[in-house]
């Protein structure tokens, strides 16, 4: 057997690849659940974690920085065991993929409160006060005026951060959410072969090469527009 | 219609108005000037609770402006502002900036509101214009679309704070033509500015502010004459260097 | 009330997982010492790289940096340690934690150098340039300060996520302080440990984090 063909043999066995397709495939579906779940949850109480901050209510902003830091501290892993393992034994019993979807929406929340933060802060404070010489209420103001503004800023920050917090929903295999990275390792090790980590690897190239580009490609453009 | 007593307003420790009385009656152009510092801006600003006046009492129409019973944001819809930096909202256009308000405050339609804001682009001469980003342009529209956007609220009272200072002579004039329009059409304003001629053309009174007091008030022919307050005439001759 | 302070705040327990904890942190801190001078390095060729004039080379990294943005760190981590044994290549689980986090790192320190570069508008080379000064020199002196300068709460912001992925070698049973503390969790039934360890962490990066924050405002305003 030539080199390559052994290559070929070991990481991208046909018969492997048959046999456990359908089970990467299955793994993709889950992360695609998770991922979507963690996005939606997380930029929209990120939002609203900001928008409250703008009241600018001394306690509870305090409060929101706290929770905001310790969610940037932490190792996502970290919280994830935490969670996992240790709210069972004071009778909170919740199944692998909430407590996936619940730690990486907290984490993407708190990146994201500070980015839409930075981006209504970066609102002058003249278009404040033109909405508030119209009549509008603060929280009228906030919402016509200031956000659009702001979130045209938060762009690209958020989607950066979005894609990088997206993909720790791989930390899901430590407690045994089967997506991808779960089905790939199960996979190998009942197989004795590396085929499946490399499907496994393949599957979240095939996932998020194209958010990458996306990502890139918004990048450049609300770079430009600001410009 | 206007009537502002003992207005007292302190930063700290300084005190920028040290009770400032002024009344403004119905479809009349107050022109306020003084040197910079001298708390023109703040009492523009108090007068629409942009600041919090420290002491003394704001009547609007007859309802006590500094009442924690009047509803704020019904007052300021009637006190329109204009502000020397424009603060056109970017991401809208010219219309969307004028019917906003109309919109969000006043919950018109929006073809009410596109109306309205039509008519109030046309008023400033800008109604081809009505599809411009601020960015696409010129100081001066921006400043008229600014008008425009507080005239469709129908105010009573329009306050401006050096509408034209941020402007370059040539633009500038559009911009006073547009005020002095508003003015034969009987709005009542009052008016931060160095613009002196406009002042002497438009102006029912012209208020000399310094340190903090009104100096002297009166019509334009005696500031602007040789019966003008000394410091008055000081400040002019310096401005006129 | 107590159940939660029990099971998340023991202190006994704390006490008797500290020695293996803060071993796990001695392990923490030398796979930081090694992957961040590494990092930073390897993002400075990426970025570096990027500039120059072989198309090939251009495409190739910017290919390279888009593989890397797209696995995530943990599956670069697995394929690494439980894949190359299969190409007869062993490597200790410290190695395959260095490399796996030096990959992942650099392309991300590459792009934060590269939007530091590109934030130097260029008139600042043409009139460095002016004064007779070389390229290298004008790089040095004028471009890489303000670069720095523009990009400084990204740096640190990378460098903070760096420390935080090391907790990923835990996974490959490398003994940092994540797996120390789960270890004595696992024997414990208790969660006191990875406490611990989330304060050991809260007590390295949360002033960074704020520091990190107040210089993203103060560059936003
Ligand atoms: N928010 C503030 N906090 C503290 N001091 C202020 C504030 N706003 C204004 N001041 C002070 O109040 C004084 C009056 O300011 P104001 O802007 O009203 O002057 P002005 O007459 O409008 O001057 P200019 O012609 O330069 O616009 C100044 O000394 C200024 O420094
Ligand atoms: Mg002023």
């Amino acid at each position: 057997m030539t080199g390559g063909s052994l290559f070929l043999e070991t990481f991208f066995n046909p018969t492997i690849i048959a046999r456990y397709l359908p089970d990467i495939l299955k793994g993709m579906l889950v992360t695609v659940e998770v991922a979507a779940c963690v996005i939606v949850t997380g930029i929209a109480l990120g939002l609203a974690l900001a928008v409250v901050r703008s009241f600018r209510l001394r306690a509870v902003n305090f409060l929101i920085i706290v929770l905001v830091d310790v969610l940037r501290a932490l190792p996502p892993l970290v919280i994830v065991l935490i969670v996992y393992f240790g709210l069972p034994n004071v009778g909170i019993t919740l199944p692998s993929f909430a407590v996936l979807w619940l730690v990486l929406s907290l984490v993407l929340a708190a990146f994201a409160e500070e980015v839409f933060w930075a981006g209504i802060v970066s609102v002058r404070k003249g278009q404040w006060e033109a909405g508030r010489c119209t009549g509008m209420t603060e929280f009228q103001t906030l919402c016509w005026i200031v956000l659009p503004q702001a979130i045209r800023l938060t762009v690209p920050p958020l989607t950066n951060r979005t894609i990088a917090i997206t993909k720790n929903t791989a930390l899901g295999t430590v407690i045994g959410v089967p997506e991808i990275l779960n089905q790939a390792t199960t996979a190998q090790s009942f197989s004795g072969s590396a085929t499946p980590l490399m499907m496994g690897a393949l599957a979240y190239l095939v996932l998020f090469i194209p958010v990458v580009i996306v990502g890139r490609w918004i990048e450049t453009r609300f770079a430009w527009r600001r410009g | 219609m206007l009537d502002i007593r003992a207005l007292r307003k302190t930063f700290g420790a300084v005190e920028v108005l040290k009770g400032i009385d002024l009344k403004v009656a119905r479809q009349e152009l107050v022109f306020i000037i003084g040197p910079s510092g001298s708390g023109k801006s703040t009492l523009l600003r108090c007068m629409n609770r942009l600041e919090e006046p420290s002491d003394g009492s704001i009547f609007v129409d007859g309802v006590d402006l500094l009442s924690p019973k009047t509803d704020i944001n019904l007052m300021r819809r009637k006190l329109g502002m204009v502000f020397q930096s424009f603060n056109l909202y970017p991401h809208k256009n010219a219309l969307g900036n004028v019917t906003l308000a109309l919109r969000k405050v006043l919950r018109k339609s929006a073809a009410e509101a596109e109306a309205i804001a039509m008519a109030a682009l046309d008023r400033v001469g800008l109604k081809e214009k009505a599809g411009n980003f601020p960015s696409q342009l010129s100081g001066g529209q921006q400043q008229r679309v600014a008008i425009a956007r507080a005239i469709a609220l129908e105010p009573t009272v329009l306050l401006f704070d050096e509408p034209t200072s941020a402007l370059d002579p040539e633009l500038a004039g559009s911009v006073l033509a547009a005020m002095g329009d508003l003015k034969k059409a009987g709005m009542t304003m009052v008016v931060v500015s160095h613009e002196m001629r406009f002042a002497r053309d438009f102006a029912d009174r012209v208020v000399f502010m310094e340190n903090g007091e009104v100096v002297q008030d009166g019509p334009p022919a005696v500031l602007f004459g040789p019966d003008a307050h000394p410091r008055v005439k000081a400040f002019l001759s310096e401005l006129s260097h | 009330m107590d159940a939660i302070l029990q099971q998340f705040f023991n202190l006994d327990i704390m006490a008797q997982a500290a020695p293996l904890v803060f071993r796990g942190l001695g392990m923490t801190l030398l796979v930081c010492c090694a992957v961040i001078p590494l990092g930073l390095v390897g993002g400075l060729l990426v970025a570096l790289g990027s500039r120059s004039h072989s198309r090939l080379l251009r495409g190739l990294l910017a290919g390279l940096i888009d593989l890397l943005r797209a696995l995530p760190p943990l599956v670069l981590l697995i394929a690494i340690s439980a894949g190359l044994p299969f190409a007869g290549i062993r490597l200790s689980p410290f190695a395959c934690v260095t490399l796996a986090l030096f990959l992942n790192t650099s392309a991300y320190y590459g792009e934060v150098y590269r939007a530091g570069l590109e934030s130097v508008p260029h008139g600042q080379w043409e009139a460095a340039r002016c004064t007779g000064m070389t390229a290298w020199q004008t790089l040095v002196h004028v471009v890489i300060p303000q670069a720095v300068r523009n990009v400084l709460p990204d740096l640190v912001s990378n460098t903070v996520e760096v420390v935080k992925l090391t907790s990923l070698a835990s996974v490959v049973a490398l003994p940092e302080m994540l797996y120390s503390a789960d270890m004595a969790r696992s024997v414990t039934f208790n969660s006191s440990p990875i406490v611990l360890a989330a304060l050991i962490y809260l007590a390295l990066l949360w002033p960074v984090v704020r520091l990190m924050s107040r210089l993203e405002h103060r560059l936003g305003t």
